[in-house]
């Protein structure tokens, strides 16, 4: 092992030591300086920038900002200085590993239960992913639940990745719903029954929420049960935004046409990936996006004019558009929506293509995913009043050779040990020495 | 649901689940080449060893001069300011400022541009299975048996897939190998293809390029099995099937080249022409104590492992598997989806590297495939983070070279050497960068894209017609 090999093992078991399983307390009033300061709201980044962070929140950020006496200062050294990733469309918490069923509570499609299912109570934060994301610049998610039998999965949640025992911010912040080729296939085959189950299932919640005690959730006409029509009910009047995922346009512009029905639902739409073709439909509606940034294949036939100018072009057209990992790696891998947003700058190169400027790319990943789930107010910019999700990045943080630096999640500094990092420090060398290695040096 | 080839769902297998060496313009075929298999069967029972011949043909070039640009050869060496003169489809000569450029030659401006060779994936399932991803269409895994040594991949890819315009356009991708899923033991014969469009498969296939043989270790073939209630249901049952088909084989084997009279088995005779080194394993394998003992099943038998797959645990092992020569591709980064990929981290590829081994970037995706570059950029970075120091000219023999000579055509392709295929990628930056794209491909010789040019890009037959065709996809 090289010196230098050496040096840098030895420095992973340092940070190893104090890692994993030890959850830090209170947060620290810092302010880190001298950035590179993206404020996360499409606004050109700032040079020599300074943020402050005080209980937790941000109190200011800007160009010129002065650190309050005696506060902590951390100098960024001209690196970028960013809000935490929010990861626009995520399942991190509710599945460790994919394919072992006991260690992933995504889907619920044999409980009699839907919409009611509130995913929360199933979060485990100290779940691997967590980690893996959160050393990756991820410090922020919507999580979703996943299939339900019916066209209502449940209610997801605004989470965040620090390294303690509570990752949620916001429970029941949204209501979330599968319409187009899966609704349809839910509501009995046809895209007609989906519509169809769907306005049944809001009037049925309309009827509960006029008088709950009346309501026969057990009658043979019922769709809903109590809890189910409970739920909706909170979709019907805003309490809830309903997230709905839907790829074709015509379905997209069926959706537009199904809102109009129900002026208090406060909706999103999740996927889109024909919405270029309906972008003014869609920005007119004020209905912003999740969307997933570089699909381009017709990997269906609801999106056989899925491009990479998706983004781009709702964005040139005024659509509200955060980043998700729709069907993508929405577990594991939450920091492509960085690789992506990248990818989105290098497209405005292409004869034909619509891409991001940086500023833009760079939002769409932070305050875009925010606003898409009407939580702007309290993650995704460096804004005052903000969450203290800070990032120092080691290079352009949407250029796929960075990474983080340090991470302070609600103004706690973390920890950026995960699970790889300690197989990274046990195999940096790989052969046995005097014991196997099992047994490692400390 | 983007795992179905690495994860390989249950429920999606039982949902849906003339002239070989070409033109004039290709060289003579590899060393390996199947051919030599019909050497060894008696005349008395003659057996085509190339019954679904190449047809592709280069299309037509000019000689150009790529001038100015840094050079990243695909073998480890770089030149800054470089030029590159391809003639008649073939790389005629690399150099520096100073190299002579002939009269009539179409030069091209590469100043603050990269040229690289073609990207090259390993691992693809495209046109097997295609976009849209639909029953109709899932063609890549003949889940009815563990093994089926008998299936020839190529019979179920569809040149329409519009999957390989992507990886093109979008990826620089000039040849990639297709392979059987992983839900069997010997899931069957790969094809590689060159990745230029073309009516029929025989007319994408790399002339002259070896057959590979796909296996499979691991979770898939215990779990599809295991849940029918047969063998295999465990990983010691993965291994018996195997060693007992091997035995099989080699008996095979035995009698065809004592010039026995034998029936033909069209599954034995794929096996058997993997013993004599003529067709190249391809084994997806996570984990790495079963890679090991992978090799000592190879060894017990007689053949080779050409390249393990996936490999998320090839960092455990480096040493070993560079001793053995035995090319590893790898994801950058994909972790999670199952218990046997639950210990990868960033850096395996770059410590398979540093240990001397072969290291290769696959996609096993059909989206990934159009960004390898930026898969192998971070797994450079990954390294570099952790004090390994690889230089981008190094690093880009992951995507050329290396899969190059994994699938027994480093002769013909995989770098920018005089003489070889005229498979080159000129980027409109640092390759290894997310702000960087393919601005020009050449295939053979012929531009295939140009990044300025709508007209210069592949609209499937399938997007005819259809929402968005022709669009910047």
């Amino acid at each position: 092992m090289s010196g230098r090999l050496f040096a840098r093992a030895a420095a992973l078991a340092l940070l190893a030591g104090a890692a994993i399983g030890a959850l830090p307390a209170a947060a620290q009033d810092v302010a880190i300086t001298n950035a590179t300061l993206v404020i996360g709201d499409g606004s050109a980044p700032i040079a020599q920038g300074t943020v402050v962070i005080r209980a937790g929140r941000i109190v200011a950020a800007g160009a010129n900002v002065t650190v309050p006496q005696g506060m902590e200062a951390v100098d960024a050294a001209g690196r970028y200085v960013t809000p935490g990733i929010v990861g626009g469309f995520s399942r991190v918490g509710l599945i460790e590993i994919d394919a072992v069923d006991g260690s992933n509570d995504a889907d619920a499609s044999e409980s009699i239960y839907g919409p009611a299912i509130d995913i929360a109570p199933a979060l485990n934060p100290l779940g691997v992913p967590v980690g893996v994301n959160r050393m990756n610049g991820v410090t922020r998610a919507l999580v979703f639940p996943g299939a339900s039998a019916g066209l209502f999965d449940g209610r997801g949640a605004l989470v965040d990745l620090g390294s303690d025992h509570n990752m949620v911010t916001r429970a029941g912040l949204f209501q979330y719903a599968e319409l187009g080729e899966t609704g349809a296939e839910r509501a009995g085959g046809t895209r007609a029954a989906a519509i169809l189950t769907f306005r049944t299932l809001l009037a049925e919640a309309a009827e509960f929420a006029r008088n709950p005690a009346a309501y026969d959730g057990r009658s043979r006409d019922a769709l809903l049960n109590r809890a189910d029509a409970a739920a909706l009910g909170r979709v019907l009047d805003g309490r809830d935004r309903l997230f709905i995922k839907v790829s074709r346009a015509s379905d997209i512009l069926a959706v537009i046409n199904l809102l109009r029905d129900y002026p208090r639902i406060k909706a999103t739409l999740v996927g889109a990936q024909e919405g270029w073709m309906v972008a003014g439909e869609i920005a007119a509606a004020h209905l912003p996006v999740i969307a997933s940034a570089l699909t381009d294949l017709p990997a269906n036939f609801e999106q056989l004019a899925a491009t990479q100018s998706n983004i781009g072009r709702m964005r040139a057209a005024g659509v509200t558009v955060g980043i998700g990992l729709v069907d993508d790696n929405e577990t594991h891998r939450l920091a492509y929506a960085r690789q992506y947003a990248g990818n989105l700058v290098a497209l405005r190169h292409v004869a034909g293509a619509t891409g991001l400027d940086w500023d833009q790319a760079f939002a769409t990943i932070t305050s875009g995913p925010a606003a898409a789930a009407g939580v702007d107010d309290v993650v995704g910019t460096l804004r005052p009043g903000r969450v203290g999700d800070v990032v120092i990045w080691d290079g352009d943080p949407l250029e796929v050779t960075s990474a983080p630096a340090m991470v302070w999640i609600d103004g706690v500094a973390q920890s950026l040990v995960s699970r790889q990092t300690e197989l990274l420090r046990r195999y940096m060398e790989p052969r046995e020495g005097n014991l196997p290695n099992a047994y490692d040096p400390r | 649901m983007r795992f179905r080839n690495a994860l390989l769902l249950g429920a999606a297998i039982s949902l849906l689940s003339g002239c070989a060496m070409g033109g004039g313009t290709n060289a003579p075929p590899a060393s390996a080449s199947n051919n030599n298999a019909a050497s060894a069967t008696p005349a008395s029972d003659p057996v085509n060893p190339n019954p679904f011949p190449s047809t592709y043909r280069a299309y037509p070039s000019q000689p150009t001069a790529i001038v100015g640009g840094t050079i990243l050869d695909g073998e480890g060496a770089r030149i800054d300011n470089g030029t590159v003169l391809l003639r008649d489809g073939r790389v005629e000569a690399v150099g520096g400022a100073d190299l002579a450029i002939p009269a009539g030659y179409t030069r091209i401006d590469a100043r603050g541009r990269y040229v690289t060779p073609g990207i090259i994936d390993i691992h693809s399932h495209l046109g097997a299975y295609p976009s849209p991803a639909i029953a109709s269409t899932s063609d890549g895994n003949e889940a009815t048996s563990p093994t089926t040594p008998e299936v020839w991949v190529e019979h179920s890819v569809w040149p329409q897939d519009p999957g390989f315009g992507r990886a093109l356009v979008n990826g620089g991708v000039t040849s990639l190998q297709i392979l059987p899923g992983s839900a069997n033991l010997m899931g069957g014969r790969s094809v590689v293809l060159k990745n230029v469009p073309a009516r029929t498969v025989q007319g994408m296939k790399f002339p002259g390029a070896p057959y590979g043989l796909k296996m499979a270790c691991g979770e898939n073939p215990k779990r599809v099995y295991g849940s029918r209630g047969r063998m295999p249901s465990t990983r010691m049952g993965n291994f018996a099937v195997n060693r007992q088909t091997w035995a099989r084989a080699a008996e095979y084997r035995r009698r065809v080249d004592a010039g026995e009279r034998v029936a033909r088995d069209i599954g034995m005779e794929t096996l058997a022409d993997v013993l004599r080194g003529n067709i190249l394993v391809q084994n997806h394998c996570y984990r790495a104590d079963e890679m090991v003992q992978v090799l000592d099943m190879a060894r017990e038998f007689g053949y080779r492992v050409s390249a393990f797959h996936h490999a998320v645990e090839a960092y455990k092992i480096a040493d070993i598997l560079a001793d053995n020569h035995v090319c590893v591709a790898m994801w950058a980064d994909w972790w999670g989806f199952k218990l046997e990929a639950y210990d990868s981290i960033p850096e395996n590829i770059a410590l398979v590297e540093r240990a001397g081994g072969c290291a290769i970037v696959h996609s096993d995706d059909e989206n990934q495939i159009q960004r390898l570059n930026q898969e192998a950029a971070k797994a450079l970075a990954a390294g570099r983070r952790a004090g390994i120091n690889i230089t981008d000219e190094a690093a880009m023999r992951w995507l050329t070279i290396n899969p190059a000579n994994a699938l027994g055509i480093g002769e013909r392709t995989g770098s920018l050497k005089p003489g070889k295929m005229a498979d080159v990628v000129m980027w409109n930056g640092n390759p290894f960068s997310v702000y960087t794209r393919p601005e020009r491909v050449w295939i053979d010789g012929a531009v295939m894209y140009d990044m300025y040019d709508p007209a210069m890009r592949p609209v499937s037959d399938f997007e005819l017609g259809q929402p968005g065709e022709g669009d910047t996809k």
